[in-house]
C-alpha cells in the first residue's frame, strides 16, 4: 500500500514539482512529486523540513520543570504536551493514583483542549475546502471566505474554540501555556463561580458540536463518491482506549487493530511502548517513521487520531456522541462494505464526533463537585523512569523520560501524533497523486487536492507554531535535465503569478 | 527626631544615618532595586536604585539621607537607564521566563515589567553555565544569576556558613560554591537557611516545588512590584 510511489527507479530522468510550504496546516512541510515525460506520477513524498531540539535541551533540566517547558513545542495543543509530560512525571514521583480532584481537573483541561483544537481545525482550516470545493476560487478558500458565505458557521467555530480556551484558562491559569498540571496532580482547583461561569455556555457548545457533526455527515452523504474514495488506503489503527474499551482521550491502554478491524494488540501498558513500537528513519525526511515491532517496517505502520480512535474503541461514554458513532459505523458497513472506514476525509466526521464527546464530557465534569476539592497532589516512591501517553487532538502522544538521582532529566523521547501518522500521510498523498494528478497538466486546484489530504490528518508539523491562512507557495517544473521549464507562484495574499 | 528630604517632589521623613532607600521604603515609596534587601547591609552593586540627589547620580541604597536634599527617582531619564541595566542583565544570563518556576515571583522579571522593558535590545550572550543538582533538597541554576550577592551575604551574615562567593572579575564575575569540590552537596547548606530563600531570581530553588503556586496567586501576580516591595 503506502510504499508504491515512495522511490522512483530513475529519479534523475524525472521532472520535479514541489508544494513548498504546505498551507493551512500547523508548521512547515513540503511535498515533492516526480513526473515523467508523459506527466505520469513516479514518486511522491511528504517531507518535514523542520528540526526541533526539545529532546536534547530537556536533558539536564529538573524533572518538575519539564511539563511547563515542553509544552512550548506547540501553540495549538500545548495542553497535550503539558499533560503527557505530567503523566510521565507522575510515575517518576510515585503518584500511582491521582486524587479524584486532580484527575478530573486534568481531564477537564484536556477535553477543553480537544474541543478548541478540533473546532479550530474543522472551521478555520478544513471547512473552506469542504464547503467551497477543493479547486474553488482561491481568493475565498479561507476562514474569511467562510465568514462571508456562512457567517453562522464561522461564528460558531470561533465561539466553540473560545469556550475550549476558557476551560483551559480556568484549569491551567492561562489560555495558552499555563502551569496547572504538576507532577503528582494539579496546582489549583476550581471555584463554584468558575464552574458556573463555564456551565452557563456548556449546553450551547453541545448543540453546536452536534450541528457540526450533522454538517460533515451531510457533506459526506451528499458526495460519497468523493468522500469515500478520496485518499482511501488501508492501514492499521492505534489509539488509547479506557480499561473498559470505551473512548478515553486522557488515559487508558494501547489498542491496535489491523486494516480489517481485527484486534492485533490490546490492553498494552504504555509504560512498555518500546516493545510495541519502533521508529524507522528515511534519508529524505527529518520526521521518523514509527511502526509496530511485531509486524516490521513494511507492514507495521499505522494511523492515529480521530479516525483510528472512533473505530478502535468499543463505545463512547456520552449519549449523543455514541449515537453518532453508531451512525458512523453503520455508514462504514453500507453497500456491502465491511471493516473500518479508511477514507481520509472521514477523519473530519470522526473529529466532529470527538468534539461532541468533548463538549458532553466537559458539561458532565463541570457539574461534578470534585472539581472544587482541595486534595491536589499526591506522591510516593520516587523512580527513575516514566512514560506518559495521552490522546492529543491529532493522535497518540508519547512522552518518555529518565531522571537521575539528582532530579535532572538524562533521557527524553517524544513521539508526537503527527510522527505516528507520517507513513499514513505519505500514503494519502500518493493515493491522491495517482488518482488526480497522473497524466494531467497541474493547476493550483489539483495541487490543493494533495494539501486537502494532508490537512485531513490535522498535522502539527512543527509542534511549535500555528501557520494560518494562505502561505506563499511556489511550484517549479523541471525537465529531465533539471532545467526549470515552468513556474507557478502563490503569494501570501493568495494571488497567482507565473 | 526625624528630618525630611524631597523624593520626586514629596517629603520623605528620615532619621539620622538612614539611607535614602531605607527612608523611602519606610515611607512606602518604591525605588527600583535588585541587590538591596532590608535584612542585609547595602551592597550598591546592581546600580538599579541610582537616583539623582541634588543633581548628582548616587545609589539610593548607600546614600545617607540629608535634610532638605532633593532626590529624583522615577524620572524618564533614570528609568531609561534602569531599563538598559535590566536589558544587560537579561542578555548576560539565560533568563527563559516561560519555563522558569520563579516566573511571577521573580524580582528581575517584575522589575522589567515595572520599567516597561519590552525587548532585551542587546544580543544574548547565551553563556554556558552548569546546573548544580548535587544537594538533596536544593537546586542551583546559575543560568539566572544576576550577581546581587544576597545569597553571599545571607549565608555569611545570617547563617554563618559562607556557602557562596563571587569569583572572577568584570564580565567574568560569577557565583561559586565555597567547597573543595565546588558542589553544594559538600557544604553545610540546608533548606532552612536564610540563603536558601533569599534569591530574588531563580538560582537557589527548593527541589520538587516547581510550579506549585498557580498563575494568579504568585507574589507579583497579586501586586505590582512597586506596591509589593513596600509592605
Amino acid at each position: 500500500m503506502g510504499f508504491e510511489l515512495e522511490t522512483a527507479d530513475h529519479p534523475e530522468r524525472l521532472r520535479r514539482v514541489a508544494i513548498d510550504p504546505l498551507s493551512r496546516v500547523e508548521g512547515h512541510g513540503k511535498v515533492s512529486i516526480l513526473l515523467d515525460d508523459d506527466d505520469r506520477v513516479r514518486q511522491v513524498r511528504l517531507h518535514i523540513v523542520e528540526f526541533r531540539g526539545f529532546e536534547k535541551f530537556i536533558q539536564g533540566r529538573p524533572y518538575w520543570e519539564v511539563p511547563v517547558m515542553v509544552q512550548r513545542l506547540c501553540g495549538i495543543c500545548p495542553v497535550s504536551h503539558h499533560l503527557a509530560a505530567s503523566k510521565a512525571m507522575d510515575v517518576i514521583v510515585g503518584a500511582g493514583q491521582l486524587t479524584e480532584t486532580a484527575e478530573k481537573l486534568r481531564r477537564l483541561m484536556h477535553y477543553g483542549q480537544i474541543l478548541q483544537s478540533h473546532a479550530l481545525h474543522f472551521f478555520h482550516l478544513a471547512s473552506p475546502d469542504l464547503l467551497f470545493g477543493f479547486d474553488s476560487e482561491l481568493s475565498r478558500r479561507n476562514i474569511v471566505g467562510i465568514a462571508a458565505a456562512h457567517p453562522e458557521t464561522a461564528k460558531r467555530g470561533i465561539l466553540l474554540r473560545k469556550f475550549g480556551q476558557e476551560v483551559i484558562c480556568a484549569t491551567a491559569g492561562k489560555r495558552v501555556h499555563g502551569t496547572g498540571s504538576v507532577p503528582g496532580g494539579v496546582n489549583k482547583s476550581l471555584t463554584a463561580a468558575e464552574c458556573d461561569f463555564l456551565l452557563a455556555d456548556s449546553a450551547r457548545m453541545i448543540d453546536w458540536s452536534l450541528a457540526a457533526v450533522q454538517l460533515i455527515k451531510q457533506l459526506h452523504r451528499q458526495n460519497p463518491a468523493l468522500y469515500d474514495n478520496f485518499a482511501n488506503f488501508r492501514a492499521n489503527s492505534m489509539s488509547l482506549v479506557a480499561h473498559d474499551g470505551s473512548l478515553d482521550l486522557y488515559h487508558g491502554q494501547l489498542r491496535v487493530r489491523d486494516a480489517d478491524g481485527k484486534l492485533l494488540f490490546d490492553r498494552v501498558d504504555y509504560q512498555a511502548y518500546g516493545q510495541l513500537i519502533a521508529e524507522g528513519v528515511k534519508p529524505w525526511s527529518y520526521m521518523k517513521f514509527p511502526y509496530l515491532v511485531g509486524l516490521g517496517e513494511e507492514r507495521g505502520w499505522y494511523r492515529v487520531g480521530p479516525l483510528a480512535r472512533v473505530q478502535n474503541c468499543d463505545r463512547i461514554g456520552t449519549p449523543l456522541a455514541e449515537a453518532e458513532r453508531q451512525e458512523f459505523l453503520a455508514y462504514a458497513g453500507e453497500n456491502g462494505r465491511s471493516g473500518p472506514l479508511h477514507a481520509t476525509l472521514a477523519y473530519h466526521w470522526a473529529r466532529m464526533i470527538e468534539m461532541l464527546f468533548a463538549a458532553e464530557t466537559i458539561a458532565a465534569l463541570l457539574a461534578d463537585p470534585a472539581l472544587q476539592g482541595d486534595q491536589l497532589t499526591t506522591s510516593g516512591q520516587r523512580v527513575a523512569e516514566g512514560v506518559g501517553v495521552i490522546e492529543a487532538p491529532r493522535g497518540t502522544l508519547i512522552h518518555h523520560y529518565r531522571v537521575d538521582d539528582d532530579d535532572l532529566v538524562s533521557v527524553a523521547n517524544l513521539i508526537v501524533s503527527t510522527t505516528h501518522n507520517n507513513q499514513a500521510m505519505n500514503s494519502a498523498v500518493r493515493e491522491v497523486a495517482k488518482t488526480y494528478l497522473d497524466g494531467r497538466r497541474l493547476t493550483e486546484g489539483l495541487l490543493n487536492h494533495i494539501e486537502v489530504a494532508i490537512r485531513a490528518f490535522d498535522p502539527c508539523l512543527s509542534c511549535a507554531t500555528h501557520a494560518l491562512g494562505q502561505m506563499p507557495l511556489e511550484v517549479l517544473l523541471y525537465d529531465a535535465g533539471g532545467a526549470i521549464v515552468g513556474r507557478l507562484c502563490r503569494a501570501s495574499g493568495g494571488g497567482l503569478s507565473s | 527626631m526625624s528630618d525630611v528630604f524631597l523624593l520626586d517632589g514629596e517629603q520623605v521623613p528620615f532619621t539620622v544615618g538612614q539611607t535614602v532607600m531605607a527612608a523611602a521604603r519606610a515611607a512606602g515609596r518604591y525605588i527600583p532595586h535588585l541587590c538591596w534587601h532590608p535584612e542585609f547591609q547595602p551592597h550598591g552593586s546592581c546600580r538599579l536604585c541610582t537616583v539623582k540627589a541634588d543633581g548628582h547620580f548616587a545609589a539610593a541604597c548607600t546614600l545617607a539621607a540629608r535634610p532638605g536634599m532633593t532626590v529624583d527617582n522615577r524620572t524618564a531619564e533614570l528609568d531609561d537607564q534602569r531599563r538598559t541595566l535590566l536589558q544587560m542583565l537579561f542578555v548576560e544570563g539565560n533568563h527563559f521566563c516561560p519555563s522558569c518556576e520563579k516566573s511571577g515571583a521573580c524580582k528581575l522579571q517584575a522589575t522589567a515589567y515595572e520599567l516597561k522593558m519590552m525587548t532585551p535590545h542587546f544580543d544574548h550572550f547565551f553563556p554556558d553555565r552548569a546546573v548544580d543538582a548535587s544537594h538533596p533538597d536544593l537546586l542551583l541554576d546559575f543560568n539566572r544569576c544576576i550577581l546581587c550577592e544576597l545569597c553571599v551575604r545571607a549565608s555569611r551574615d545570617a547563617d554563618g556558613k559562607n556557602v557562596f562567593a563571587i569569583t572572577g572579575r568584570g564580565i567574568k564575575s560569577h557565583l561559586i560554591v565555597n567547597s573543595p569540590s565546588g558542589r553544594l552537596a559538600d557544604t553545610a547548606m540546608s533548606l532552612a537557611d536564610r540563603a536558601a530563600s533569599v534569591c530574588p531570581v531563580g538560582v537557589i530553588l527548593a527541589k520538587g516545588r516547581g510550579f506549585v503556586i498557580p498563575i494568579g496567586e504568585r507574589r507579583y501576580d497579586r501586586q505590582q512590584i512597586g506596591a509589593a516591595e513596600e509592605q
